[in-house]
């Protein structure tokens, strides 16, 4: 098969549009996390760190209860603590917002290897857990093309749908929502006005924790059943940028998302559909990760940033 | 103004503030240490032992200290214009990408001739990957976080590309040729089996080339003066497009040295990941350095005996993992010095029992 019936028989296969919707998860949750984050005007370039313990920790946990339930929630939990030891320092003491989410991946990357031995006895990957069970729906699976993309499907696709949906509600429905929005665009004047400005700042950024540790926890618990080191090999990053993307809102991120989503499952179609010798899988590789440098660059200063984000705020 | 704030701004600060990070994060190792059941004081002596305690752990510190310093200056050196470049392990592949295109080629070549050619074929690779993020940066404000690691994974996958394509050679491991003989750098010191390579000269040389940049020339002045306020230097008549290319470009040039110098005296090839985490590990080291080139040669001896003394650490049972944590530990409180400031100067008024009062060190700048 060469390379335009490789492609062409990929975007005629429902496999394909199954294949983006699952690889848009992960960077969905991290990407919209990192709006809960920066509206508020706090950067969080830490979703990499955090996916990564989310991961190890749903892992884990699920590993030694054996319900990957539990590992789910605790892995929220984990996401979250994380995510606190960031706001703290950046609402409470003027942190350098960039240094201080670089010093949680490193934690999130130490931290896991060290406890991975202790718990697993191995290095480099955990042993094989429960997954996250799939959803049936019959209903569906008897349409053609439709049922096989989404008649059977994990999980981890209808929370984020609730994620999307409620998000969205959150952020631009509610007065919670406007009070968010406000102090990322003036804290002074949201000050001035009596809204909390820590307070709705600690929110978004132990958002952003939690959803990041379930975008995690898609990669761990929902599509392999495993934790590897590498995990989320740079998904944090390319959900900060369908953030950026998608305009700090969390619809655009949802289709941002599904942009590098499919970027992925050309890559994963390419490779199953056609021998390709290693060499040619390994520049494959780079596909998701040049059209992130590419929408960065093309589309930076066409959307827009929260006007405080990053700027800690301190009253007079 | 009050002796409390002149502490504040003080030199000693900035040297009271990374040690003090450095002790926290050691003692935050400790209990960690302890919770899963080992003696810190031992995994800590091991430590010691295997980064200082023989010619052979001295030599494999100098030979891990030489990159580091050179992937901590390009970090500080970015810093220091207000660049945040966490793409270092990226430039320093591409360094040794281009050292290692260049050095297969010169076997007929002497080494007078040979080794400057590496050496500036390296630099200039890690220059480029790093100009690119500047020029994004410059011409469309993409921050330069996200496109740097981008540029780490796609170096990444490069050089998996070349090993396992154009430059295979052997089975194994995918990895490329040697460089020729006349392009690998001789020892500095060889004592038994263990050797001190000489590109840890090359390394201290380019730590005072740059603190002359950066304390006597026009462009480190320049470079300064957009990285503490771009838009006054900009009213100034400074460039600062063409100063966030320039830094990058010098920042990428050091890292791409540490790629070129890795591969010319110590794996004298390319394999997939030669770099280990060279580059991020220079964040820890710029920020313990204060970006003070001077500093960063300190601060990468430090992080380098904690890299050597691991191994020797991993095998009385504590996972060598740690010294990540306690690296990211170090960031957080560079990260957050006020809280070290603030404790700083509560020590000093309790010595000095002038008030009961403490005083909101988080206030002032």
């Amino acid at each position: 098969m060469n390379w335009f019936e490789a492609i062409f028989t990929a975007f005629a296969s429902p496999l394909f549009y199954k294949l983006t919707i699952l690889s848009a998860l992960p960077l969905i949750f991290a990407g919209i996390g990192g709006v809960y984050s920066e509206i508020t005007g706090v950067t969080n370039i830490a979703l990499e760190g955090i996916m990564k313990l989310g991961a190890f920790i749903g892992v884990a946990v699920t590993f030694l209860t054996g319900n990957p339930w539990i590992g789910l929630i605790l892995g929220m939990i984990g996401g979250l603590i994380l995510a606190f030891f960031h706001a703290y320092v950046s609402i409470e003491w003027a942190a350098n917002q960039i240094v201080s989410a670089t010093a949680l991946i490193l934690i999130a990357q130490g931290f896991t290897g060290f406890l991975m031995k202790p718990i697993f006895g191995q290095e480099g990957q955990t042993d094989f857990v429960a997954k996250i069970p799939t959803v049936k729906i019959e209903a569906i699976q008897n349409i053609p093309f439709i049922g096989e993309i989404f008649g059977e499907i994990s999980s981890f696709f209808y929370i984020a749908i609730i994620v999307i949906i409620g998000s969205w509600f959150l952020l631009y429905k509610t007065p919670l929502g406007l009070r968010m929005r406000s102090v990322g665009e003036n804290p002074r004047a949201a000050d001035t006005l009596g809204v909390n400005v820590k307070a709705i700042r600690y929110f978004g950024v132990l958002m952003s924790g939690v959803l990041a540790a379930l975008g995690g926890m898609y990669l761990a618990l929902g599509d392999i059943g495993q934790f590897q080191e590498q995990m989320p090999a740079g998904k944090g990053f390319i959900a900060l940028a369908a953030m950026i993307l998608g305009n700090w809102n969390p619809i655009g991120t949802m289709w941002a998302a599904l942009l590098f989503g499919a970027a992925e499952a050309m890559n994963i179609q390419l490779q199953t559909l056609m021998v390709l010798p290693s060499e040619i899988k390994a520049l494959l590789n780079l596909l998701p990760f040049v059209l992130t440098i590419i929408v960065v660059g093309g589309f930076v200063g066409r959307t827009r940033a929260p006007a405080a984000d990053g700027v800690p705020y301190e009253k007079e | 103004m009050t002796s409390s704030s002149k502490l504040m701004k003080s030199r000693w600060m900035s040297f009271l503030v990374p040690f003090l990070a450095v002790v926290v994060s050691l003692l935050i190792a400790a209990i960690i240490i302890l919770a899963i059941g080992q003696n810190p004081l031992k995994a800590y002596g091991a430590m010691i032992k295997g980064a200082v305690g023989s010619r052979l752990s001295w030599a494999d510190n100098i030979t891990k200290m030489t990159s580091l310093l050179l992937t901590g200056l390009a970090v500080g050196f970015g810093f220091r214009a207000g660049v945040f470049n966490i793409g270092a392990e990226g430039q320093m592949a591409m360094g040794g990408i281009m050292a290692v295109a260049v050095g297969l080629n010169l076997g007929n070549v002497p080494s007078a001739v040979a080794i400057p050619l590496t050496i500036v074929a390296g630099m200039a690779g890690g220059a480029f990957w790093a100009s690119i993020a500047g020029w994004l940066k410059a011409k469309t404000g993409a921050h330069e976080v996200i496109s740097t690691i981008m540029l780490n994974w796609i170096a990444y996958h490069i050089t998996n590309y070349l090993v396992a394509g154009p430059f295979a050679v052997g089975a194994g491991v995918p990895k490329s040729p040697e460089i020729a003989q006349s392009a690998q750098l001789p020892a500095l010191l060889t004592v038994q089996a263990s050797t001190i390579p000489s590109s840890i000269l090359i390394a201290i040389v380019a730590a005072i080339a740059i603190y002359i940049i950066l304390e006597k020339t026009t462009t480190g002045y320049e470079v300064k003066a957009v990285g503490f306020n771009p838009y006054a230097a900009e009213y100034g008549g400074i460039s600062i497009s063409k100063n966030i290319v320039l830094t990058m470009a010098i920042s990428g040039a050091l890292a791409g040295l540490a790629g070129a110098l890795e591969v010319m005296s110590v794996h004298h090839r390319i394999f997939g990941a030669f770099t280990s985490d060279r580059g991020f590990d220079g964040i820890t080291i710029a920020l313990i350095g204060q970006n003070n080139p001077i500093g960063i040669i300190f601060a990468a001896f430090l992080i380098s005996s904690l890299r050597s003394g691991s191994n020797a650490m991993q095998t009385i049972g504590v996972p060598d993992d740690i010294i990540v944590v306690i690296q990211g530990i170090i960031i957080y409180f560079v990260a957050a010095d006020r809280i070290i400031r603030t404790w700083i100067m509560k020590a000093t008024q309790l010595g000095k029992k002038k008030s009961p009062k403490t005083i909101q060190g988080g206030e002032e700048e």
